[in-house]
């Protein structure tokens, strides 16, 4: 089946001529018909779009010109504005939005010839680790517990990319990270993606979260797929300010280099005394394998790691509650009328947001206020940079770090709704990454007891992800993998 | 003597302190590509990013922090190598973003100094705090339509500088000094055009007053004052509230204030209760501003030669009294236009004419230095006939109406009008004896001793060669013929 193949596979076919861009599309446009009824990953399907650029595509085969990724079917997260097509970043108040720009990334995919399928659906601006806070419904992960049909969440923010990546409704999709959106949702689905460096991939074009914080990336089956996608996706762009002007190297060359002669650190605060026991047999698992592949296991301390979720949950929502004021209904977007500015203002912001997201710009309003700034959005910043004192530090020791993605499988909808910090705790292993720059791989590593996915993350230096490349393919190889989501293409 | 204002309770010392906004000179807006036109048709100058669409980002203009940097540098100002932009939020229609990108804590510009001078002949040398860069916002328009507001982006994200003024100045007739002086340095540097009837220039007041000795009390802030002759106006106005409050038992609120020209008075704005809680932070979609050394000093040495220093080599250049080198500085347009006029000739002479005849022509015709309506060669060459004695001064100032009316060189309306000075001798003899001849009563007047009828005679006589008679040439052959 076509659906089956990896994104390495089907371009090799494509340059073969084994089959078209046309009917690898179509494919995936029929897998995303049967089954986004059931798991709500698209939010918007492009098949038209898809099938001119597909032909486009084909084209251009035909002609012997193919770029990195000519042909290849993608699902891109709805926070990346799309030209003419509609984008939403999950939230009603962008219902009507149709922007006339495309975001540097996605350009940055179709110059390199990628058919975009259709808008991934998301948590609302980002905000969630379940894909429960979106406008447009849940996202059902395709994956479900030994035994048990009850619907799981694909984890978030980027659930629908990650839930259409696993049940091959796309090859590999786009996706952001701002405090563990790619990676989590790739733990919980069982496919791998990548937070690159800060400043790795321009953030022009997509729809802001926490501007410090936030990381576009990619979520591919495998982590050679993902070093493919984000070779398309980075590189410095003069249109953001916080873009690297840093050579993209060959990423995808990296995933074979092995992992001998590596030293990798074993950060002892991620151990937390909660940590379900298959997590840590897996960790520990992980770090096994890559002995075994010629690499040193050295134990490192992050002294400061245990403020990073508090640090994270006062610097994001400061910078969401100031991204997000331009949602005012005066320019774009959805407006509810009022007899004057303020009930304009009231209005359309009472009715456009979900509950998840004007509890952060509550917070970040708070944390940012005259009398509080300096107890906690300032000493939020001195912490952060502690955080990331504490990774330039463990990397004059270590090559690369190993960690559990999150600290659970997917959970149930519906679970875990009553209590918000219950939900901020899933970010706990992801957010130092965030806070600090430094790129983050979660891989496929292992089931747990009810046959669930589990991830395990590889952290690297700045701008050095072709290390984290590296051990996250040491990892994936060891691992082998065979397990499928009972929800996939074809099954 | 030291500005005050006398209450019924003794005399009150005015303190005021100013925020100048200046708009960067600079095609494009602080941080989007978007033009900055004035007057252009409403909302044809905004960008994506001017707009906040979903997903824009700023990008800081170089050229804009260049013409910051040279300002600081042109108020003697201390640059800062690393600077910061925060974010200033609020919500309001024509502020897209809900925040406004503004230096807050770090400034890109320090201290500095401006030296003002005052009607008699004094100077004083008045502290500037801080110069920072801001975007400005856009314009709401409520007079376009009954029920609804309309929204003007243009001005959306057109680059400010912000000057900040110690409160060192003690009288209206100082805060008017102060902006105008400000407005000269920001024109000569090409960083700010200074029209503060569009708007590119405009101050925020801050005005307080005291008893002689007191530490400050407290102050307001009239805002958006857009003319020097408000400014000073609103001082004195906001100042005589402030007397009135403090002598009838009360006590001044800090607020923010408005004045209104019509009625010559301030009104409240907003009070400090009602001030908004700005929440500013530093924007993470910006990167600290780090500048160059090399590059600042680069900048400096290819700073225009500025008012203070022009107007002390106008003083010891060419001998011009200070009154005059002030007059001669203030706009470059005019001293330049001066120094083309003076090149090579009579320095004193030429302030003069610049000064006297010429500004007056301007005033009369409406004209500007920029579109002057004869040029400074065409002034020079009416100098050099002067010099060189084929005109006499009086004829010069009918020379200059001519140029004035026609366009044409002095030296072709000499020759067309014959207007040349007359030097032969031998005409000047033949005046001087028909004029002798006709008055012999006042010959023999003057021959008794009655000195003064000297100045008749030579008026006579000038009038007998219709004004073009060589003056030293008339005086020597008539006291000669007299005694």
């Amino acid at each position: 089946m076509l659906t089956d193949l990896t994104l390495a596979e089907a371009r090799a076919g494509l340059r073969a001529g084994r089959f078209s861009s046309r009917e690898l599309t179509l494919a995936f446009l029929g897998a995303i018909e049967a089954l986004n009824p059931r798991l709500n990953a698209f939010i918007t399907v492009t098949a038209e779009r898809a099938l001119a650029q597909a032909d486009a595509a084909d084209a251009a085969l035909a002609r012997g010109e193919h770029a990195a990724l000519t042909g290849i079917p993608l699902a891109i997260k709805d926070l990346y504005c799309t030209a003419g097509v509609r984008t939403t970043a999950g939230s009603r108040i962008l219902a009507p939005f149709v922007p006339s720009y495309e975001s540097t990334v996605s350009a940055n995919l179709l110059r390199d010839g990628a058919v975009f399928l259709g808008k991934a659906n998301m948590d609302e601006f980002a905000m969630g680790s379940s894909n429960m806070t979106s406008a447009y419904g849940a996202v059902t992960n395709p994956w479900t517990r030994r035994g048990d049909n009850r619907a799981l969440v694909p984890g978030g923010s980027s659930g629908g990319s990650a839930a259409a990546v696993a049940a091959r409704l796309a090859l590999g999709a786009t996706a952001t990270d701002t405090g563990g959106s790619i990676r989590q949702p790739a733990s919980f689905c069982g496919i791998a993606g990548i937070k690159p460096t800060y400043g790795r991939c321009s953030r022009w074009g997509v729809v802001a979260f926490a501007s410090s914080l936030d990381h576009p990336g990619p979520l591919a089956r495998t982590v050679e797929d993902c070093a493919i996608l984000l070779g398309s996706m980075a590189g410095f762009d003069p249109k953001d300010s916080t873009s690297a002007d840093i050579a993209v190297p060959d990423f995808a060359a990296a995933c074979a280099r092995g992992v001998k002669g590596l030293r990798i650190g074993v950060p002892r605060e991620y151990r937390s005394d909660g940590m379900a026991p298959e997590i840590e047999a897996l960790w520990r698992q992980g770090l096994d394998w890559l002995r075994a592949e010629g690499a040193e296991i050295v134990d490192v301390s992050l002294p400061h790691t245990r403020y990073g979720l508090a640090t994270y949950y006062i610097v994001a929502p400061a910078e969401a509650s100031s991204n997000l004021a331009r949602y005012d209904g005066v320019r774009f977007g959805a407006r509810t009328e009022g007899h004057d500015l303020i009930e304009l203002y009231e209005n359309t912001r009472a009715e456009g947001f979900g509950s998840e997201v004007k509890r952060r710009v509550m917070i970040g309003t708070y944390v940012l206020s005259a009398g509080y700034y300096d107890a906690y959005y300032l000493r939020a910043q001195k912490v952060r940079a502690l955080i990331l004192k504490d990774f330039t530090d463990v990397f004059q020791q270590v090559d690369a770090l190993l960690t559990p993605t999150a600290p659970t499988a997917a959970f149930a909808q519906g679970e875990r709704m009553d209590d918000p910090i219950t939900m901020y705790l899933n970010d706990v292993f992801t957010v130092p990454a965030n806070l600090s720059g430094v790129p983050g791989l979660s891989v496929p590593a292992g089931l747990d007891a009810q046959g669930l996915p589990l991830g395990l993350q590889v952290l690297g230096r700045h701008f050095d992800e072709e290390t984290v490349f590296a051990v996250g393919a040491a990892i994936e190889r060891a691992a082998g993998f065979p397990a499928l989501p009972s929800i996939r293409a074809g099954a | 003597m030291a500005y005050t204002i006398e209450g019924s309770s003794g005399a009150w010392e005015v303190v005021i302190g100013l925020e100048v906004h200046a708009q960067i000179i600079s095609r494009s807006k602080l941080f989007s590509g978007a033009a900055t036109a004035y007057g252009a048709p409403p909302n044809s100058q905004v960008s994506f990013v001017d707009a906040a669409f979903p997903g824009m980002l700023p990008v800081a203009n170089g050229e804009c922090i260049r013409q910051a940097v040279r300002t600081g540098l042109g108020l003697n100002a201390q640059i800062n190598l690393v600077s910061r932009f925060d974010r200033k939020n609020y919500f309001y229609a024509d502020l897209p973003a809900g925040y406004q990108i503004s230096q807050y804590e770090h400034p890109i510009v320090g201290s500095g100094v401006i030296e003002i001078e005052l009607a008699d002949g004094s100077t004083r040398r008045i502290g500037v705090t801080r110069l920072h860069v801001e975007q400005d916002a856009g314009k709401s328009l409520h007079d376009q339509d009954p029920a609804r507001t309309f929204v003007d982006l243009n001005r959306a994200g057109v680059a400010l500088m912000e000057i900040v003024s110690e409160p060192d100045l003690r009288s209206p007739e100082e805060a008017g000094a102060y902006v105008r002086k400000l407005r000269s340095i920001l024109r000569y540097l090409g960083t700010c055009d200074g029209n503060m009837e569009e708007g590119s220039l405009r101050a925020d007041v801050n005005v307080s007053v005291r008893k002689h000795g007191e530490p400050f009390r407290t102050r307001c802030e009239v805002k958006n004052v857009n003319s020097i002759r408000f400014v000073m106006q609103a001082v004195e106005a906001e100042a005589l509230r402030q007397i009135k409050v403090w002598e009838d038992g009360g006590t001044v609120q800090q607020e923010t204030r408005l004045f209104d020209p019509s009625r010559g008075e301030t009104r409240s704005m907003r009070s400090k209760e009602d001030a908004h809680d700005y929440r500013y932070f530093p924007d993470p979609d910006l990167l600290p501003l780090v500048l160059d050394e090399d590059w600042v000093a680069g900048l400096r040495a290819e700073l225009p030669e500025l008012p203070d220093a022009k107007r002390a080599r106008f003083i010891a250049e060419y001998g011009l009294s200070p009154y005059d080198a002030a007059v001669l500085v203030a706009e470059q347009a005019t001293a330049l236009f001066y120094e083309a006029v003076a090149r090579g000739r009579d320095a004193k002479q030429a302030a003069n004419w610049v000064t006297g005849d010429f500004f007056a022509a301007l005033n009369r015709l409406g004209r500007s230095i920029e579109d002057p309506p004869v040029s400074a060669a065409a002034l020079g060459g009416l100098l050099d006939l002067i010099a060189d004695n084929t005109i006499n001064g009086k004829i010069a100032k009918e020379v200059f109406e001519a140029m004035l009316e026609t366009g044409e060189p002095a030296a072709a309306i000499v020759d067309a009008r014959g207007l040349r000075q007359v030097t032969d001798t031998g005409a000047i003899d033949a005046a001087v004896d028909a004029v002798l001849a006709a008055n012999p009563d006042k010959v023999a007047e003057f021959r008794a001793g009655k000195d003064k009828l000297f100045g008749f005679f030579v008026g006579q006589v000038m009038k007998a060669m219709a004004g073009k008679g060589n003056p030293a040439l008339v005086n020597d052959v008539l006291r000669g013929k007299l005694q």
